[in-house]
């Protein structure tokens, strides 16, 4: 087990290396340079020379290219031109935010996916299968942004029943900067409440997508192991209905689901872009989604990083997770 | 004698059986799609909206590129006139004629989204065929660079593609939604190729002594296109509504002498209090456009798949 985890992080590490390759190659192409992409608005002739003798982009590529890796281990990625703080103080600000929107809407996509996709499989060609199917379809074909507006307007706007942006009104003491959190840290019941109430719609826009997915892939699955010997043999063995259904169906099917679940990761990071601007909701997704309307490379490049290796990351332990519950993937190669 | 009936019998059975069978792969894929009402509903709402936005600019009422006085008149923060005469849908945010700009933005928004998908179609295959007709070390220095591309969320990559230009415009987003689906092809198109490296036609014609390119391009290449098809027809869909994303975040083409359904959709919103219905009809354009080309596509994977053949 050591051995293949040990192999799958050797080989994570050429990815990286190209990645930062890349992103190095993509902050060089900027427009006007990097100096002067770095400095925005406020940029004059001097600023972008003494800024270029600063980055050392008066010395060879190579060179350059070993001070920029330099930068990325200790975090300096340099000032914001939009807030003008540092980028690495930002995202640690906001990086509770989205973990909260973003685990929260998968709990919703595996809470709801699961059932429905095993019980649409149970009911295949009914009519609650129909339905499941073409509403799956329908929740990818909607632009998550539009799904948000969709959600504030009616349930916010028109029957006041939720917030219609932001993660708290009132908001406890700062502990974690997860807000739900430090509402029950504190004792402050009042504000998990309304950090929740806060969080109810951007994680069902952020949800619907992640949803749609793993309904498909459970229901795929199910029907497929209901197909195989082993399920016969334990009706030929007299085994009850439920007992298949929970040992053999069941446990046998979530196998691909687990894989498909930490996959999400990726359209979670991306979805969290579109949600977190229409609902104002300050993580890493709206650092994004603000930084791009003023151009604001120094985030740009540090956030597009952070997606990059946290998503390599996500695949990694997925790897090794299918491994400890599939035997025979770490034996396989 | 007995013997040799039985054997002639069995020719001619398996030579009824071929008949049978004998109708190519597509066909026969066609006349199962024929069959399901999923099939022709995606089918038909994709004629209905190429016809559409072919037709546009000549069935469109107004100029949709002329601001009215009398829609602009009426004009305030707080109001943007509805449905008058001759203004079938009333204004939009900015005095145009609503309705004629939703009808013309059909051609933009297939434009778009027919382009980016051809742009990555076309990378993706020259990727992917190279790498599964050559193999060795040209095979895994190509799949690095896709696996690495598809390190990113797709939106993300798409995102730091058109950041790249100062100003948004069309081909900033058809290059940067092109780009997104580059590695879905060329990883489908080598998976497609190394199956037939492997198979007997293939084999066949080497050993006859047919020339590598000649087996690439009318052996291998000819039998991998399925798949690529049936994906085109996905992406053709998740184009769509990727562009309109790009068009939120304020990377698409904010040029009002363009309109596309995902530009109008991302600019409405800021007026949504006032007129829904700037948001409501260019979404579910989207959502109905991008439906059909998912059905269509997902049937046609079903119904080319051998394990549903008779």
């Amino acid at each position: 087990m050591l051995r293949f985890i040990v192999r799958r992080l050797i080989q994570a590490i050429p990815t990286l290396f190209i990645l930062s390759l890349l992103v190095f190659a993509w902050l060089r192409s900027l427009p006007g340079g990097p100096a002067a992409a770095l400095l925005g608005e406020r940029q004059t002739a001097e600023s972008i020379a003494r800024l270029n003798a600063a980055m050392g982009l008066d010395q060879p590529i190579y060179v350059q290219y070993i001070k920029f890796l330099g930068r990325i281990f200790t975090g300096d990625f340099g000032t914001s031109t939009v807030s003008g703080d540092p980028v690495m103080a930002e995202i640690r600000r906001s990086f509770p935010a989205t973990i909260e929107l973003g685990l929260c809407a998968l709990i919703l996509a595996v809470l709801f996916g699961i059932p429905f996709g095993y019980l649409a499989a149970r009911r295949r060609g009914s009519f609650f299968d129909n339905a499941t199917v073409i509403s799956t379809l329908v929740g990818v074909a909607i632009p998550v942004f539009f799904l948000g507006f969709l959600l504030k307007y009616i349930f916010a706007n028109q029957f006041r029943l939720l917030p219609p942006s932001g993660r708290y009104a009132v908001g406890a003491p700062d502990i974690t900067g997860f807000a739900t959190l430090d509402g029950l840290l504190t004792g402050d019941l009042a504000a998990t409440s309304d950090a929740l109430l806060h969080l109810v719609l951007p994680a069902a826009a952020l949800a619907t997508i992640p949803f749609a997915v793993i309904v498909r892939i459970t229901r795929a699955s199910v029907l497929d192991v209901m197909d195989e010997d082993f399920v016969r043999t334990a009706e030929s063995k007299g085994l009850t209905t439920p007992v298949i259904r929970r040992r053999h169906v069941l446990r046998n099917a979530l196998l691909p689901v687990a894989t498909t679940i930490g996959l999400q990761t990726g359209l979670l990071l991306a979805g969290a872009v579109l949600t977190e601007k229409v609902f104002v909701w300050r993580g890493l997704g709206w650092l994004l989604a603000t930084g791009i309307e003023q151009r604001d490379y120094p985030r740009l490049q540090a956030l597009i990083l952070l997606a990059a290796g946290v998503y390599v990351l996500v695949n990694l332990l997925v790897d090794i997770s299918y491994a400890i519950i599939d035997p025979r993937v770490r034996v396989g190669r | 004698m007995k013997l040799l009936k039985r054997k002639s019998d069995r020719i001619d059975e398996l030579a009824a059986g071929a008949g049978e069978g004998g109708t190519s792969l597509a066909a026969d894929a066609l006349k199962r799609m024929a069959r399901s009402p999923v099939a022709v509903v995606g089918a038909g709402v994709v004629a209905l909206f190429v016809i559409l936005s072919a037709i546009a600019p000549w069935i469109a009422p107004k100029d949709p590129f002329t601001r009215y006085p009398e829609l602009r008149s009426e004009l305030t923060p707080t109001n943007i006139p509805g449905p008058m005469p001759g203004f079938l849908l009333g204004s939009d945010q900015n005095g145009y004629d609503f309705f004629s700009r939703l009808l013309v933005a059909s051609q933009q928004t297939l434009i778009v989204g027919v382009l980016a998908t051809l742009l990555g179609l076309t990378v993706g295959m020259i990727i992917g065929g190279l790498a599964g007709a050559l193999g060795g070390w040209v095979d895994s220095a190509l799949m690095r660079l896709v696996d690495i591309m598809l390190s990113l969320p797709a939106l993300l990559l798409a995102i730091s593609i058109a950041a790249l230009f100062r100003e948004g415009s069309q081909w900033t987003v058809i290059i940067a939604v092109g780009t997104v689906s580059v590695p879905i092809f060329a990883r489908l198109l080598r998976g497609a190729m190394l199956a037939q490296r492997e198979s007997d036609h293939v084999l066949a014609a080497t050993a006859l002594g047919v020339r590598r390119r000649t087996v690439v391009f009318r052996h291998m290449l000819p039998n991998s296109l399925g798949p690529v098809i049936v994906q085109a027809t996905l992406t053709l869909a998740a184009a769509i509504i990727e562009a309109a994303s790009l068009s939120f975040l304020g990377l698409g083409d904010p040029s009002p002498r363009r309109a596309e359904w995902g530009l109008m959709l991302a600019q409405a919103q800021r007026h949504f209090e006032v007129k829904p219905e700037l948001a409501f009809y260019p979404a579910a354009a989207i959502i109905i456009v991008a439906l059909g080309f998912t059905l269509l596509g997902e049937s046609m994977r079903e119904s080319l798949d051998p394990k549903n053949r008779r």
